[in-house]
């Protein structure tokens, strides 16, 4: 039995520039959105999804002006997330050729918009993402804004939340773990992917293609990183790469 | 000209994308009659719920003229994703009738048939192999693979309308055709090279 699981190049866009992150800080420029696109395309990626780190900020709402542009060069399943507060929003960036869309700090707000997104699009349209680091007591807790303000619920609460308001998949991202190639947080998974039904998308940390393996045994549906696909390390030079699929489906 | 159906549910520019990769910038987004009318071709995108689909398909008054282009003046047609669905006579997933242009209908997955369960709705990419080869499937490379986001497959009364079979769980149909109507489950316009060789083929029907 061939099953696919899905690697996802996550690329997030502050003010329109490409940039990567080390636990939500120390933002290193890594270029032009498009340019990656166009690269992420010849290597025939599964899936990219882009989270607009500073769309929360303003008032504006997302760039649809620039997500338009880099969805004309996208040949490829394209997600996309940051300050989507409307199903207009969410109207639109369907329109211009998302497939689908990712609620993070809205859901805390107006989680209805979660379902009236489904309801409309259809419950593949719309995902959730939770991002979550643990306190000095060990204890998970769920952030918004970018990592700066917590909403005192485990990550576990908020996914039951979000398969209960109609996502269609969950972005489970570890802060802690952002940009430092320590793995992904498997414990986490674990118990979310015993609890929910929705498939569960896996972000932070991720070094290799061992890592992606043991996402997918605890029962990941797809496995993301950000700096593992556009950076070089040692030196973390900037090398938007790709892996030989295939090698990660059972 | 392709007309890609304007009727307000689904992922226009993309389609109209691809179909540039592939040198084809005749392609007009619309849904007005007299651009349906003067296609040589239509696209029949969609996205989201059976009903809301067939509903935005009536609200937009082009069914008359669908019938007639597709049936009487045999235009070929290409429905992606719902749009696929929609060409069908009806769907679990809700109430009204399809557009019954191929007879087959629209099911919903089941992972309890599954050999290894597998979440729904299905979002990835999934082996696929040509069952019927006609214009459609020229040229396409032995190992295909497309993108799917759906929780509802299409399943054909006779096996003669089935134009793809795709695997997750189990062995589904994810093409049918008759004649110049085609529908695909996946999507071309967002499969790389895979796709793009169907959207080009379409083209040069």
């Amino acid at each position: 039995m061939i099953r696919r699981i899905r690697a996802i190049p996550v690329l997030l866009i502050n003010d329109q520039d490409l940039v990567k992150s080390v636990k939500f800080k120390n933002y290193k420029y890594i270029g032009d959105p498009i340019n990656a696109v166009k690269i992420f395309n010849e290597k025939e990626v599964d899936e990219i999804c882009i989270l607009d780190i500073s769309a929360y900020k303003s008032n504006k709402g997302p760039n649809f002006e620039q997500i338009g542009e880099i969805v004309s060069e996208a040949f490829m399943p394209l997600s996309y997330g940051g300050g989507i507060r409307s199903v207009e929003d969410a109207k639109k960036l369907f329109y211009i050729g998302i497939e689908k869309i990712i609620i993070n700090k809205e859901f805390h707000h107006q989680p209805a918009l979660v379902t009236e997104i489904s309801n409309i699009f259809g419950i593949q349209s719309v995902a959730v993402s939770i991002d979550y680091k643990k306190n000095i007591f060990g204890k998970s807790n769920v952030y918004i804004e970018n990592g700066k303000k917590s909403i005192g619920k485990t990550p576990l609460e908020i996914a039951i939340l979000a398969e209960k308001y109609g996502a269609g998949e969950i972005i489970l991202n570890n802060i802690d773990r952002d940009g430092t190639y320590t793995g992904y947080d498997l414990m986490t998974l674990k118990e979310i992917v015993s609890n929910v039904k929705i498939p569960i998308v896996i972000l932070g940390g991720a070094s290799n293609i061992d890592d992606f393996k043991n996402a997918i045994k605890v029962g990941a549906s797809a496995v993301a990183a950000g700096s593992m696909f556009v950076f070089q390390r040692p030196n973390q030079a900037v090398l938007i790469s790709y892996i030989n699929i295939e090698n990660i489906n059972q | 000209m392709i007309v890609i159906l304007d009727y307000g549910v689904g992922n226009l520019l993309s389609i109209k994308n691809m179909f540039k990769k592939t040198g084809n910038n005749n392609v007009l987004i619309s849904n007005n009659i007299e651009d349906v009318k003067s296609a040589n071709k239509i696209i029949l995108p969609g996205v989201g719920h059976f009903d809301y689909g067939m509903l935005k398909l009536k609200e937009s008054g082009l069914i008359d003229t669908l019938q007639k282009k597709c049936l009487v003046d045999n235009t070929p047609i290409l429905g992606i994703c719902l749009g696929a669905q929609l060409l069908t006579n009806g769907s679990e997933e809700g109430n009204s009738n399809g557009l019954g242009f191929i007879n087959a209908e629209t099911i919903k997955f089941k992972p309890e048939l599954m050999n290894e369960i597998l979440p729904v709705p299905n979002m990835g990419w999934c082996p696929t192999k040509t069952v019927s080869h006609t214009l459609m499937t020229n040229n396409l490379l032995d190992i295909q693979k497309y993108y799917f986001v759906h929780s509802y497959h299409m399943a054909c009364f006779d096996s003669a309308n089935i134009l793809f079979e795709s695997e997750y769980g189990y062995k589904f149909t994810s093409g049918i055709f008759t004649n110049n109507i085609f529908g695909v489950q996946f999507h071309p316009e967002k499969s790389h090279k895979y796709g793009m060789k169907i959207i080009e083929n379409f083209s040069n029907l």
